[in-house]
């Protein structure tokens, strides 16, 4: 269903996943920002993800 | 010489902080090679292509950090270890990101902390992207997907989920974005103001905002699409979207939409939502015809000239005040013909090609208009050369060269060596994301470049466009004031600096045909 993004409307606040770079410029901008630990699912090992993935 | 390497268990750390710890320690006196990445099949084959799997590193497990130097000495070996430790710590414990966290390791628990989070940027490896992108999306969350090697399928399918919830997915491979006046991954820092973008390019984007402030306007939003958004497969989804939001969002006066030419079968539509706008719109499909189709829609052919349009219609005075740059061709040698662009942006170097179409045919590119005009070596300049450095070709395995200068000033100082070269023409892009201080790295090459030529008995003039506001990070004054103590040429936009190398050309032509 579609709703009305209320996005440009709100102070942007973010979770960056991924490089940290861009979590250092979004705090020297002063927005809200949290930064995941993101790791690849199983280490990496890719049947063992698709099982995870499987059994979620 | 001796080859040690160090396995750090279960120790996941992103690819750009890893490339920049690799470069630290490279400097290490006696470091004669190494390598510092996670245990993927893909890198253990960058290590052994530069000598360095050793035994441990090939048994090391997808989720292992390796690190493995080539040196003279165990000391240095030991040394250059302890200086990860410290590297990678000062990135985890704080250090450039304020005090020390907790970080998240699922998006359901990144919520906790920031539960009205609107938004998430992902740039994770490509493949792992779609689950996480439709995690987001799920939550009502709007995406900026920076990661490439997305597959399109996948990219149809997330951009259909958004479109469906109303929500923007920009990417993949979206590089460029400002929202509510945030630069987000690479961006620049602009004036507030009524000017709405919607682009499918990065360094697009930039080129359009940068001027935009530098003729006195300002930004409301800049949305990214993403480089395939307006793909057939695609059809434009997430460009419509934008244009549909920012048609209806009342800080936004005049729309911009950029993108290299779209597929054929999408104009029409992008065509259709336009003329549904109650707004003036400016149209940059790069290189396409400059017209007026009604009163509301307005065509620009370059970055430059679209810039200009929308800051008009947002009902802004142009400031402009400057004359351009004539280069002395006077003094160049007989030998010295051809004009070579190392360029960090691609929409730039697309830009510069489409202007140089007015001056010369024989212009290569690894990134060519006309396939007839592909480098067959990119690592080689023929004829009049323009190169963007940011192809895939040359990042394997390091950062793109606007976080990296190494590569650029290496391609500096090789064009320099070249008796034919005759201008080197170059773009410096700031910003959010960009190098902290490009200008530590170029000139120090430029300069190289020019000592060489001349002790050749050559000159070698230096045309640059610095791509940023005096508000970003690395300050463009200070960084233009450093480029021209070089003995740097510096254009206002990057279009100009494609003029005055095409008038170089020109001027060399001339000067051959005289002495025929």
């Amino acid at each position: 269903m579609k709703e009305k993004n209320q996005l440009f409307k709100k102070d942007i606040k973010v979770i960056n996943m991924g490089l940290e770079i861009f979590t250092d410029s979004l705090k020297n901008q002063k927005v809200e920002v949290v930064q995941m630990d993101w790791k690849p699912p199983a280490g990496g090992n890719k049947k063992l993800a698709d099982l995870l993935k499987k059994m979620r | 010489m001796i080859t040690k390497t160090l396995i750090k268990s279960s120790a996941y750390y992103d690819s750009v902080t890893l490339m920049l710890v690799e470069k630290n320690l490279s400097k290490l006196d006696g470091v004669d090679g190494i390598g510092v990445v996670m245990a993927t099949a893909h890198n253990k084959e960058v290590l052994k292509t530069a000598g360095l799997l050793t035994k441990d590193a090939e048994e090391a497990k997808p989720d292992d950090l390796v690190i493995s130097v080539r040196c003279g000495s165990e000391e240095v070996a030991k040394e250059a270890f302890e200086k990860v430790d410290e590297l990678l710590n000062k990135k985890k414990g704080g250090g450039f990101s304020g005090g020390a966290e907790v970080r998240p390791k699922t998006l359901d628990s990144a919520l906790k902390q920031l539960p009205d989070a609107n938004m998430v940027v992902i740039s994770i490896p490509g493949k792992h992207a779609k689950d996480e992108v439709e995690k987001a999306l799920d939550k009502n969350l709007n995406v900026m997907l920076f990661s490439d090697n997305v597959n399109i399928e996948d990219e149809l399918y997330l951009k259909t989920k958004a479109r469906d919830k109303g929500l923007l997915l920009m990417g993949p491979d979206c590089g460029t974005a400002i929202i509510n006046n945030t630069a987000l991954a690479f961006a620049n820092v602009i004036r507030k103001g009524k000017i709405g973008i919607v682009g499918a390019s990065g360094t697009g984007i930039q080129e359009v905002t940068v001027l935009i402030n530098e003729f006195g306007g300002g930004i409301s939003q800049a949305i990214g699409t993403g480089g395939r958004d307006l793909k057939e497969e695609i059809g434009g989804m997430m460009m419509l979207q934008g244009i549909e939001l920012l048609n209806e969002d009342e800080n936004t006066d005049v729309i911009v939409l950029i993108s290299k030419p779209p597929s054929e079968k999408v104009v029409p539509s992008i065509i259709d939502a336009i003329k549904t706008c109650n707004k003036p719109v400016v149209v940059n499909f790069i290189g396409g015809e400059q017209q007026e189709i009604d009163e509301n829609i307005y065509f620009a052919s370059t970055l430059e000239a679209a810039a200009e349009k929308a800051v008009l219609l947002s009902g802004t005075s142009i400031r402009k005040d400057y004359k351009e740059v004539n280069i002395n061709t006077e003094k160049l040698t007989s030998q010295q013909k051809y004009i070579r662009g190392l360029f960090s942006g691609g929409t730039l170097c697309y830009e510069a090609l489409l202007v140089l179409r007015d001056y010369a045919h024989n212009v290569y590119s690894n990134t060519p208009i006309d396939k007839a005009y592909k480098l067959e070596n990119a690592n080689k300049a023929y004829q009049h050369t323009l190169l963007d450095l940011g192809e895939d070709e040359f990042t394997v395995g390091r950062p793109h060269p606007m976080i990296d200068m190494t590569l650029r000033a290496e391609r500096i100082v090789q064009e320099a060596k070249d008796p034919e070269t005759a201008l080197l023409l170059m773009d410096v892009v700031l910003g959010y994301g960009s190098h902290e201080n490009p200008v530590e790295e170029l000139v120090p090459a430029i300069k190289k470049a020019k000592d060489l030529a001349a002790a050749e008995g050559r000159e070698l003039p230096v045309v640059a466009y610095v791509c940023g506001t005096q508000e970003d990070p690395q300050e463009k004054q200070k960084q233009i004031e450093a480029l021209e103590e070089a003995g740097v040429i510096i254009t206002n936009t990057n279009a100009e600096a494609a003029r005055a190398a095409g008038a170089t050309i020109k001027s060399l032509e001339k000067l051959v045909n005289l002495a025929t």
